[in-house]
């Protein structure tokens, strides 16, 4: 099963420069696992403790993750993944 | 000593800072795209604060995913990212060091604590990294 996902500027130091990587998992948790697998140190850029960490956005098929299932969200063959960092601050 | 220089139009400039007394107490967000590669802010797209507040801005996480495609298929990128500060000085704070995740744009920040003096510098936030940068207004 593959899924297509989009990588930001910021993380493509893990992907060797790569936009967009390809890969695989029944759900969000397992293909982060699976991109971790190839793409060493993306996991942690993406879950601290377990959860999506509060400033990165995951949409998967353009829908927030956090409005879905967040990591348990279930993925289908050619769904489409997009990872973005949060743009945000405070003073 | 200021290293890099921020190059951008009055146009902008003032469309920044009256975004900017216009969501005041709130802090004000947006950006300012350009063609990829280029480092010319030219397409200003003020954005909606979702945290609405005077002291964290956040855009919406729809209309990030918006303006990113967006941005994506006229092959432009984020060159400038701005917000106001409402109440301190035009200084990235400790929050928006820790979160800034665009290492090739320039964080615009601008203070509106004085009512008629608005302060607008430029900085590179890059690995945690604060850099103040020249502000060349054409």
């Amino acid at each position: 099963m593959a899924v297509e996902v989009r990588i930001p500027t910021i993380l493509r130091q893990y992907t060797g420069g790569a936009k967009v990587v390809e890969g695989g998992g029944d759900t969000l948790s397992a293909l982060i696992d699976d991109l971790e697998s190839r793409h060493e140190g993306l996991r942690d850029r993406l879950i601290e403790n377990g959860e999506l960490r509060r400033f990165v956005n995951i949409y998967v098929n353009d829908e927030d993750v956090r409005f879905l299932d967040g990591l348990k969200t279930s993925l289908s063959d050619a769904d489409s993944v997009t990872v973005l960092p949060a743009v945000a601050g405070g003073a | 000593m200021l290293s890099g220089v921020l190059t951008i139009r009055q146009d902008i400039v003032d469309a920044i800072i009256e975004h900017a007394r216009r969501d005041h107490p709130d802090e004000a967000c947006g950006v300012v795209a350009g063609p990829a590669g280029s480092d010319r802010p030219e397409r200003f797209i003020p954005m909606l604060n979702a945290a609405r507040s005077p002291t964290f801005y956040e855009f919406d996480s729809m209309d990030l995913l918006r303006l990113y495609r967006e941005m994506e298929s006229r092959d432009e990128e984020p060159v400038v990212i701005y917000h106001s500060h409402t109440a301190t000085e035009a200084y990235p704070s400790r929050t928006d060091v820790s979160i800034a995740a665009e290492p090739n744009a320039h964080y615009v920040l601008v203070s509106t604590r004085d009512e008629h003096d608005a302060d607008f510098r430029s900085f590179r936030i890059v690995d945690g990294q604060v850099t103040e940068e020249e502000v060349k207004i054409i």
